[in-house]
């Protein structure tokens, strides 16, 4: 009988290219409205946009603000809102500062090798804690999230303020600036291994997800289809790989420190920055989240606790503790984003992370991520942070007054919402 | 032998408000059972403590006869107590297979939810009680009323239920999908499992029922057998909350 329905014919209309590859349409209309962003400042600063230098640049402005929009994803699933996300990174960030700057040199000794681990994984389980705090506030004591995030957004920034009695925190740990980006690269050849594990676990992984389809008698996309799909993943991989690798070390950074790049002398050596290790660390957590969304109980109980909550509840789902572990995992994520942005910085100061709530559900919404709930990608609130900051620096290309540059991306963030609307207006998704 | 379900003296109150004073009622293996009343009457109050989504101020449940705790739907659950609500109790956003196993997905050697399996699991099932439905990626908001109904009788029936309780399960179906969910609660009934039905209905659930038991302002105005009253004397139980049986 089962049988029966899985072989029955399809109604057999021909299918365009795009349908037959079964890619989301929204993530398609994502990625071009990016493009179309890049090849217009691209043209406007004659060239300068495209350049490995400022792709390079552009991925590592990203990072922390794209971490923390992956939490978001599953906060606003869920119905709920975190406008304490700049706040908690500000903490965190002055926490790890004066711990690896002032309390641990003393308790251990100046420079000693555990100084930036025991610092990071602190500021993780503070993030964790506050996170943990705010989830239990909303899930237990049934206060708003908006009212106990935007109580924690005053909160959570002046008590980092008060930790660093408002000085600027530095310089920070060599290891620690690592993950901030630029100073932390994985060179040619090992982003190259990287990146070819990449496309092979990307080949397997589409494989293997039909030999699975086929074992049960699903319909699977024709092979044409999937291998397309597996070359333009395979080349995506490529491309980024091969444009962060040709962004080669200025010649007097070299002449600096050759140790560093892995020559006795300045002379004839020749490095490339590579694959960022924050950019690493954003992958990492990307694909970590992307299992927890679709591969996880928890990732199922979010998203439906978002679609009905009394339904999940009826379903004996526990959704006051699934609460406290979604913010517990968005303050563990705001840790991290302190880890990268301080470590870019090399220096915690005051106004870290100022506004990034703002950008971090910017970002999140113009993915695709309803504030209705229910429905949100981890990868749309990726492009969408990128999207974003693009926008933003591309501007400060060109040279567009600050103001004005403000004034786009809020009519931009509009205008994203709007078009997503009439998208799900049309194609009859709620 | 002991009755399958029996609810004995149960009592809540909200705020002020009495929902259900007292009120026993049993239901056996193969039978089905009727609740019938106005609106805010407390049939949905009363079977909601069976199935866990609320908890009795006082009183005891016993299935099979021994006392059983049903503080939460996960305990109601294990008891093998499987509900259809009034609202279905469906997640909008996921297709039939996340829908049907929502709580109870089924997860692989890695912890992760199958939901390859879970797909091929919902096909079996439904190839068996809607042969028509074959939107399974869609989610569920796609569906129409009574595909939606099927998703949700689908789950009850998957997990082996002893006790089903359907909260209105025929209020948002057509002529035709009316008649479907009547046949299947003959179907289950011959299996064995004990129906709680609740519906304004009279007319179907003297069809459907094999005991109809009435009750307003939150009190049991009394249950009686279908083959022993007439259509006016549930009426008048429901209007006036009198059971004109036992004034005779």
């Amino acid at each position: 009988m089962s049988d029966q329905t899985a072989h029955a014919p399809k109604t057999q209309t021909k299918r365009s290219f795009f349908q037959e590859l079964e890619l989301d349409t929204r993530l398609l209309g994502m990625i071009g409205a990016f493009i179309l962003v890049a090849l217009v400042f691209n043209i406007m600063t004659e060239g300068r946009f495209l350049t490995p230098r400022n792709i390079f640049n552009l991925t590592i402005q990203t990072v922390s603000v794209a971490i923390m929009a992956t939490g978001m994803v599953f906060v606003i699933v869920t119905r709920h809102i975190d406008l304490s996300v700049g706040a908690v990174l500000a903490t965190c960030s002055a926490f790890m500062a004066m711990s690896q700057v002032r309390w641990l040199p003393e308790m251990l000794e100046l420079g000693h090798w555990a100084i930036p681990w025991i610092t990071i994984v602190g500021g993780l389980i503070i993030g964790a804690l506050i996170g943990a705090f705010n989830g239990w506030m909303i899930g237990y004591l049934s206060i708003p999230a908006f009212i106990v995030t935007l109580g924690g957004f005053l909160v959570w920034r002046n008590v980092g303020w008060y930790m660093t009695e408002g000085q600027t925190i530095g310089p920070l740990n060599e290891t620690f600036k690592t993950f901030g980006g630029i100073s932390g690269t994985l060179g040619g050849p090992v982003s190259w291994v990287v990146g070819i594990i990449a496309m092979i676990a990307t080949v397997v992984l589409i494989f293997n997800s039909r030999r699975v389809k086929t074992k049960h008698g699903f319909n699977v996309k024709p092979m044409w289809a999937e291998v397309s799909l597996a070359a333009i993943c395979v080349a995506a991989i490529a491309g980024f790989i091969g444009i962060l690798t040709s962004y080669s070390v200025p010649e007097r950074v070299v002449a600096r420190d050759p140790s560093r790049f892995g020559c006795e002398v300045a002379e004839g050596c020749t490095p490339v920055y590579g694959l960022p290790i924050s950019v690493l660390l954003l992958i990492a957590v990307a694909a970590a989240m992307t299992i927890i969304a679709q591969k996880t109980r928890l990732g199922r109980y979010i998203f439906a606790t978002g679609g009905n909550p009394d339904a999940a509840e009826l379903s004996g789902i526990n959704t006051r503790m699934l609460t406290v572990k979604i913010f517990t995992l968005m303050g563990i994520l705001c840790g991290l984003a302190a880890l990268v942005a301080s470590a870019r910085l090399a220096n915690h100061t005051n106004d870290i992370g100022t506004l990034d709530e703002l950008r971090v559900i910017a970002a999140a919404v113009i993915g695709g991520t309803a504030l209705s709930g229910g429905l949100g990608t981890i990868y749309g609130a990726i492009l969408g942070a990128l999207i974003m900051q693009s926008l933003q620096s591309g501007m400060a290309m060109v040279g567009v007054d600050a103001p004005l540059q403000n004034l786009v991306v809020g009519a931009v963030l509009v205008l994203a919402v709007f078009i997503d609307i009439q998208y799900r207006k049309r194609v009859g998704a709620k | 032998m002991a009755p399958l379900v029996e609810m004995k003296n149960v009592s809540i109150a909200f705020g002020g408000v009495q929902a259900v004073d007292n009120v026993s009622i049993s239901l056996n293996a193969g039978e089905v059972v009727g609740l019938l009343g106005h609106n805010g009457a407390g049939k949905s109050t009363l079977i909601k403590m069976l199935s866990g989504a609320y908890k009795m101020d006082s009183g005891e449940i016993f299935i099979n006869g021994e006392k059983a705790s049903i503080t939460s739907p996960r305990d109601a659950r294990d008891h093998n107590i499987e509900t259809i609500y009034q609202t279905l109790a469906l997640a909008d956003n996921l297709d039939a297979a996340s829908n049907l196993f929502l709580g109870r997905e089924i997860t692989n050697a890695f912890g992760f939810v199958d939901d390859d399996r879970m797909e091929a699991e919902t096909r079996k099932i439904m190839a068996r009680l809607n042969p028509n439905f074959k939107k399974l990626k869609e989610p569920v908001s796609a569906l129409s009323g009574g595909q939606r109904q099927s998703v949700a009788i689908a789950r009850a029936v998957y997990f082996n239920a002893k006790i089903l309780i359907m909260d209105e399960p025929t209020a948002a179906l057509g002529v035709h999908e009316t008649a479907m969910v009547a046949e299947l609660i003959q179907e289950l009934k011959k299996q064995g499992l004990g129906i709680f039905l609740i519906s304004h209905d009279t007319r179907e659930m003297m069809e459907l029922c094999d005991r109809v038991a009435v009750m307003k302002n939150g009190q049991m105005v009394g249950a009686e057998r279908v083959e022993d009253v007439t259509e006016d004397d549930i009426l008048s139980m429901i209007i006036l909350g009198k059971n004109p049986k036992a004034a005779a």
